[in-house]
């Protein structure tokens, strides 16, 4: 009997190590569920990759009696024999919960463990999650896979993630300890300076780590640079999208439109109106549908507009921008009352998200597109203006009315649709903006003083002063962004133009000639 | 727990001294008295006035805390309502408006004589409406968790003061994620500016050296986050666990986390704890890239508490959405609520003077399976909560404290309110007083 006891103490702790595992997994403790999961990495059991990987997809499920089940597509099977469990009941069953610091331990151990995948890919993204971990433990791992690798660029990865594991060992060698700085330095990159820039050790490591983040830092600062024009020429892409349609309305017809704003909110709305309407299976569509449906929405409230309330008060500048900034709040108040205060979700369409990485710079295909966009938008404006006999006549109008319509122009037709115009542009302006702010009624707010300040400080009346002057703002606001901070930066932006236009009053490309003063 | 019963019960105990107290001032003929004394009718109905903006900015946060506050009346209606008097609530709507606040409080409490006023988001719109309720002698319950370092004495607390949410919040981060390295970012105006004041100070004590802080303020519904990101992103590689102690409020949030999103950030890189981010923010975008970030609050709606189911499914019967959430400052309407009611039926009356000071000790049942206690500076004991974003828009509870905290209502990090406790009960009776000095300053605080 009492050996019966000591040969079964003496087998459990060999079969224990992977029950002791799943215990810790069927924990309701994430501290438990943390070890469960790097004790499962580490234990070499077949059955940690299938598990783990379940639990990183959250379906890991636990019973009331802590046994634990994977969620597949054919049914529950249980997790430590692998094999189905059709009469487990579903509705007993609770997801295994996990936390930062569990995802943290499972991205470790699913690197670890699929670095032996059959999949070169699977293998890289194996090796850049070891890299990121530089767990010490990782190294004999490494090693052997190293030693198998048939792929060069895998292998480079898993070197790299090597040198970053025993740059974190307490007991290597200093040599060794040198080499993966220098592998690190070959690297680059953020990863790998805050890799170095958080290195202990002897003077030697430490003083090696300290010159590469120093030459890493370098080329960092030259990307940051590219960056920033980069941020630059999309906030002004931005901008230019929103101040297009007042460059019509003011620039051209000199009416301060303050419910321009809302021209925008509504073409940001249509948007919406057109997903809900498409629904999802024609999400790729809806962006292609909803701006020259945002053009005739906004554009038509702009007719209406310009025929009830502004028409009535040309020359009265003042009255104007009263008028229309009450037109603007009975505007957002209409569509909060309609839609509701809260922000609608308007979903990105799949070629517009996703991003490209060039070397340590993200580009994102939203913001890429925004700015073929604008710049799209623009050069049909432009022709427009110059090619089509509306834009013939508008600008015959703007420029002498009275002989305009001496020569049989209708010119409140051609006030109306000059209006309509601006809307309708500033609708599709809308519909790039729900790709990246809220869709609420406030949306049009942020926008109006910025659309004002790019038409006049670009020059009233001139789409090409729009176009500079909003790429300039865009890259000056986004260059003095990281030092001054965004409220202080915007002041400075703001005493600049305002500088500016002291000094040329009719902006950065003043209109010339008789019309200016007509 | 213990520490607030205890307390609870010396504030029960000094209630006779708070009634002497509010009979001597019974004599003061404000005007406020005049109008109850002269309506005794037992068929009147009382008021309660609702004081949420319903249209303009805050219309997305405060439409909800309306239609709550409805709820709440409703049920106590169904119930017998008040002291055998049917309850009547007054909205208004103050439309995101801080002057307005002011003189829509100015109607419901002299126009409307409400006997209690539900009511504010924004620590500004408060301190608009503070002298109004000092003057007529008002009762506020401000629901939101607020920068602190105010104790009115006609205004209870019932949000999360800076020790209920911030301090916790950093302290979890500090201790369970390990990290050294800290963004605080906000919006640019007195709750962010104050919070990250009392931050700052704490964890310079924690040992925290001045370059491992990052202070970044942003205006008011910010949009382009990118270069803001990208900074974060660079100070967050320098070889020490980084995180981010968001303040940032209302709609610049969803733009933020789009761009963490678009720039890779991961939770498990750089943690983000929003402190004004709950069900109701989250509603509005793709939670997938934000998975792992993290919100500290009083209450989150997945709180596994037979109360919070109950409360959940009466919300979406009276709302007719079973898609509503519910959030931290509806819990504390929720709790707020009950609390003043329990005082009215303890002082048999709704007289403030009388209210005011039977409220304190008054214990009810939060959302959280406790017992939230209303102490003797005007705020109430909470847990505090830490959870993470899910894939569902919810938040999975990973850090809950074990008893329940009573607020501070000055900062002892601040040089200047280190000394400062609020006391309303009787002799105190002062939100302000000094310890070292002996002197009683003004509870309102520096606007």
């Amino acid at each position: 009997m009492v050996a019966f006891v000591a040969f079964l103490a003496l087998a459990l702790p060999a079969a224990r190590a992977q029950s002791d595992a799943l215990n810790l997994l069927a924990s309701a403790n994430f501290d438990d569920i943390r070890r469960g999961v790097q004790e499962l990495g580490r234990s070499g059991d077949p059955r940690a990759l299938p598990i783990i990987a379940a639990l990183h997809e959250g379906n890991l499920y636990v019973s009331a009696d802590h046994d634990l089940y994977i969620k597949t597509a054919q049914g529950f099977i249980a997790a430590d024999t692998g094999k189905p469990a059709p009469d487990v009941p579903a509705a007993a069953l609770k997801k295994v919960r996990v936390s930062n610091a569990v995802r943290n331990a499972m991205d470790d151990a699913l690197g670890a463990l699929r670095l032996f995948a059959k999949d070169p890919a699977q293998r890289q993204t194996a090796a850049e999650a070891v890299f990121h971990a530089h767990d010490p433990h990782a190294v004999p791992a490494l090693d052997r896979a190293i030693a198998s690798e048939t792929d060069p660029a895998v292998r480079a990865a898993m070197q790299q993630a090597r040198a970053a594991a025993i740059l974190y060992a307490p007991d290597a060698p200093d040599a060794q300890k040198l080499e993966a700085v220098k592998l690190l330095r070959a690297r680059g990159g953020m990863e790998a300076r805050s890799l170095l820039d958080g290195v202990t050790g002897s003077p030697a490591v430490t003083a090696a780590a300290k010159a590469a983040v120093v030459s890493i830092d370098r080329v960092l600062q030259l990307w940051s640079f590219v960056q920033s024009i980069y941020y630059g020429v999309s906030l002004g892409s931005v901008l230019l999208l929103a101040a297009a349609g007042l460059a019509i309305t003011f620039g051209v017809m000199g009416v301060i439109n303050m419910a321009h704003g809302e021209m925008v909110m509504l073409g940001a709305y249509t948007t919406f109106v057109v997903q809900q309407a498409l629904g999802p299976a024609w999400l790729g569509l809806s962006m292609a549908v909803a701006v020259p449906a945002a053009f005739l929405v906004s554009g038509i409230a702009g007719i209406l507009i310009e025929r009830t309330l502004i028409r009535w008060l040309y020359g009265r500048t003042l009255e104007t921008l009263l008028a229309t900034w009450g037109l603007s709040l009975i505007l957002q108040q209409a569509v909060r009352s309609i839609f509701g205060p809260d922000n609608r979700p308007v979903a990105p369409p799949s070629w517009m998200s996703g991003d490209m990485h060039l070397s340590g710079l993200t580009f994102t295909f939203n913001r890429m597109v925004i700015i073929a966009f604008a710049a799209v938008v623009l050069l049909g404006l432009m022709a427009v203006l110059r090619v089509t006999s509306l834009g013939l006549r508008m600008r015959a109008v703007t420029q002498n009315r009275l002989m305009a319509s001496a020569m049989g122009i209708r010119t409140p037709w051609i006030d109306a649709l000059t209006f309509g115009l601006g809307s309708g542009v500033a609708g599709m302006a809308g519909v790039a903006l729900s790709q990246i702010d809220n869709v609420s009624p406030n949306l049009g707010q942020g926008y109006i003083i910025d659309s004002f300040m790019v038409v006049v400080f670009g020059g009233v009346g001139n789409l090409w002063g729009t176009l500079v002057a909003a790429l300039t703002l865009g890259i000056v606001n986004k260059f003095l962004e990281p030092f001054a901070g965004a409220v202080l930066g915007k002041i400075v932006v703001l005493v600049l133009v305002i500088l500016f236009i002291q000094r040329k009053p009719r902006g950065m490309f003043p209109l010339r000639g008789r019309a200016v003063e007509a | 727990m213990a520490g607030s019963m205890n307390l609870g019960r010396r504030g029960l105990g000094a209630l006779g001294l708070g009634l002497t107290a509010a009979a001597a001032m019974g004599a003061l003929p404000t005007e406020t008295k005049k109008a109850k004394a002269a309506a005794p009718d037992a068929s009147n109905p009382i008021k309660v006035g609702i004081l949420h903006s319903l249209s303009g900015t805050m219309a997305i946060s405060e439409t909800t805390l309306k239609d709550v506050m409805l709820m709440l009346i409703a049920q106590q209606n169904d119930k017998g309502g008040l002291l055998g008097r049917k309850l009547e609530p007054v909205v208004v709507d103050p439309a995101s408006n801080w002057p307005l606040f002011a003189e829509k409080a100015r109607q419901l409490l002299s126009v409307d004589k409400c006997a209690a006023v539900f009511g504010c988001w924004t620590s500004v719109s408060r301190k608009s409406v503070l002298p109004v309720f000092e003057e007529l002698n008002g009762i506020l319950f401000y629901p939101v968790q607020y920068e602190g370092q105010e104790c009115s004495r006609n205004v209870f607390y019932t949000g999360a003061a800076p020790n209920q949410q911030a301090i916790p919040a950093v302290d979890y981060l500090m201790n369970e994620e390990g990290v050294k390295r800290w963004v605080l970012a906000g919006t640019d105006y007195v709750y962010p500016r104050t919070t990250n004041q009392i931050l700052e100070a704490y964890l310079k004590l924690k040992g925290v050296a001045p370059e491992d802080l990052m202070i970044n303020y942003t205006p008011f519904g910010h949009s382009d986050w990118q270069s803001i990101v990208s900074q974060i992103k660079s100070f967050g590689s320098a070889g020490k666990k980084t995180a981010v102690v968001s303040t940032i409020n209302g709609d610049a949030n969803v733009p933020f986390y789009k761009e963490l999103g678009n720039q890779g950030i991961k939770a498990t890189d750089i943690p983000v704890i929003a402190f004004s981010v709950g069900e109701e923010e989250l509603a509005g975008m793709s939670t997938k890239p934000l998975v792992g970030h993290l919100a500290a609050w009083n209450y989150f709606e997945s709180v596994d508490t037979p109360e919070n189911k109950a409360f959940i499914d009466a919300w979406h019967t009276f709302i007719k959405n079973p898609k509503r959430t519910t959030n931290d400052p509806m819990e504390a309407h929720y709790i707020g609520f009950n609390m003043w009611v329990k005082a009215v039926e303890k002082a048999g009356t709704t007289d403030p003077d009388k209210v005011i000071p039977a409220a304190i000790g008054v214990a009810v049942p939060n959302l959280s399976g406790g017992y939230s206690a209303m102490m003797p500076n005007h705020h109430i004991t909470k847990p505090v909560l830490i959870g993470e974003i899910q894939d569902d828009g919810m938040f999975n509870i990973v850090s809950q404290t074990p008893g329940l905290v009573v607020a501070q209502e000055w900062s002892p990090y601040v040089a200047e309110t280190k000394d400062l406790i609020g006391d309303w009960r009787a002799p105190l009776s002062c939100g302000a007083f000094n310890v070292k000095t002996h002197t009683c300053g003004a509870g309102g605080g520096k606007a």
